[in-house]
């Protein structure tokens, strides 16, 4: 069927980003962590920028996070997400010192603030891929 | 006083962008340009020794272009990165390459069929500049530029209380000079509130802040300075051109200030190798993908301090006999989406003298930028040769 709806993009993990997804479906939040300096760093990949030490630790988020920014999406530019419009995507800083993206979930866009808290969850994304999500803090 | 240019636009050329052209490639459309921009510079195609490809923007490769126009002895060829900000990062690859005298003409063709071709969303995925992006960030739903730029923008707006009714002012102006174009996709004149009652796409990025999907080609022709005095077309000559990377260039999301894009890097060494300041420039031509793009890039090429771009830009400041006339033709997002090479055509319409109804008058320096993929900036300095 020629309008049949594509699956969602998924990941295609490499030997540098595998135990990320790895955490996520066991609902943990991992990041890497510079095993010779200590920065931690995201997205996942082999090389630390601060001292070019490819020995890495992988830590687990505290799980916590504020808001940097955000966009509310309203037009299909994919159309495997066309259901689920209109969603929120936030960025939000965490306090590891990295950022992420990820779906707002449990409240609306209206009340989002730049360093509004929020928390850490996960939910499936309807095709099997478990993903972070955003919700309000407690 | 005497300035030292680096390399000189010789042609300019192309296509009718006022309709679709379905059936025709992007390597025909570019061809047509090219003819057009070779015949402007007074030049056969076989005097064409040096073809720089303005990379992530089409399929097309040096050889394509060589093998259709026949070309006897190509001595030079590149792909430039960086999508939106590969033309003007091709005008510097181009100049460097006049200068050294590795070759002496050098065709820059662009051709996209972004309306009757592959639409932006789909093009996106397989594109390596954006692995990262791909990896961590399609799979919430963030897939188009449009999702991806609109954070920036509203941090912007957040931290410096820039408004929408603001982005709508950079729309109106870029519409209203592609009226005065001819060669313009977009004919029908738009206001304020036309902007505002325009449906979110991102927000906060309402559809008259997004740039066109496009049929068409444009083509420049750059050439050695001392050369450039022999040809037909009145030279307009490159006095200072630079790249610019932002912190963080694989993703917005981890960018130590959202706010700053690649061209703040850019901009200063620009100006200083052209010898002149933000005050010197009569008219601008900024990369448009997106109306915020043009306010954020208007402050850090150094014409209004960070989070005053939404001042700047108020009571049509940037429409011709305003402070800065920018997006002469109409733009990315009113003329069409050309990837920002009729930017440079543009511009050199302009420092010749012969940009028609909207000619900025006296115009003898201005400046081109490029924006492109998540951040990457590049801008150039020219001058009425």
């Amino acid at each position: 069927m020629s309008d049949a709806i594509p699956p969602k993009p998924r990941p295609e993990p490499s030997d540098d980003t595998r135990p990320y997804w790895e955490g996520v479906a066991a609902h943990r939040l991992l990041l890497q962590r510079c095993a010779d300096c200590g920065r931690v760093r995201h997205y996942p990949r082999p090389l630390c920028d601060a001292c070019h030490s490819f020995a890495v630790e992988w830590i687990e988020a505290s799980g916590r996070a504020s808001v940097h920014s955000w966009t509310v999406a309203h037009h299909p530019f994919h159309p495997a997400f066309k259901a689920e419009l209109p969603y929120t995507l936030v960025t939000a800083d965490l306090p590891e010192g990295v950022r992420m993206l990820a779906r707002l979930r449990g409240m609306g866009p209206e009340a989002l603030r730049v360093g509004l808290p929020l928390r850490i969850g996960f939910e499936d994304n309807g095709e099997g891929l478990t993903l972070p999500v955003f919700r309000p803090a407690d | 006083m005497a300035r030292r240019s680096i390399g000189a636009v010789t042609g300019i050329g192309e296509t009718d962008y006022t309709r679709p052209h379905p059936g025709r490639s992007a390597l025909s459309l570019q061809l047509e340009a090219s003819l057009k921009a070779i015949a402007d510079a007074g030049l056969a195609p076989r005097e064409i020794d040096g073809i720089v490809i303005p990379g992530g923007t089409g399929p097309v490769v040096a050889e394509d272009i060589a093998t259709n126009l026949g070309l006897p002895d190509l001595r030079f060829s590149v792909v430039t990165p960086l999508g939106g900000a590969a033309a003007v990062a091709g005008l510097q690859c181009a100049a460097a390459a006049v200068a050294m005298g590795v070759c002496n003409h050098v065709l820059m063709p662009l051709g996209r069929t972004g309306r009757s071709g592959a639409r932006i969303g789909a093009r996106l995925a397989q594109m390596p500049q954006f692995r990262l992006v791909g990896e961590f960030e399609a799979p919430h739903g963030a897939n188009a530029p449009a999702q991806y730029y609109a954070p920036m923008a509203r941090r912007h707006m957040e931290l410096y209380g820039t408004t929408s009714r603001q982005l709508a002012e950079i729309a109106v102006t870029t519409r209203r000079h592609a009226i005065l174009n001819g060669n313009a996709s977009m004919t029908k004149p738009i206001t304020i509130e036309d902007h505002q009652a325009s449906r979110m796409i991102a927000d906060p990025l309402r559809l008259l802040d997004c740039s066109l999907e496009s049929d068409g080609g444009a083509a420049v022709v750059i050439s050695a300075a001392e050369r450039a005095r022999d040809l037909r077309a009145p030279p307009v000559v490159i006095l200072g051109v630079a790249e610019g990377h932002p912190d963080s260039p694989s993703t917005i999301t981890q960018r130590p200030d959202m706010t700053r894009l690649g061209v703040a890097k850019a901009a200063p060494r620009a100006f200083a190798m052209a010898g002149v300041t933000p005050a010197d420039i009569q008219v601008a031509e900024i990369y448009d993908c997106f109306t915020y793009i043009v306010l954020c890039q208007l402050e850090d090429l150094g014409f209004c301090a960070k989070g005053e771009g939404g001042a700047f830009v108020e009571g049509g400041a940037l429409g011709l006999g305003g402070r800065l006339p920018v997006n002469t033709h109409g733009g990315l997002l009113s003329q069409a989406h050309m990837a920002g090479m009729n930017h440079i055509v543009e511009l050199v319409r302009q420092l010749r003298g012969a940009a028609g109804a909207a000619q900025v008058p006296g115009a003898e320096l201005g400046l081109v930028t490029g924006y492109g993929d998540l951040g990457d900036g590049t801008v150039a300095i020219m001058a009425k040769g």
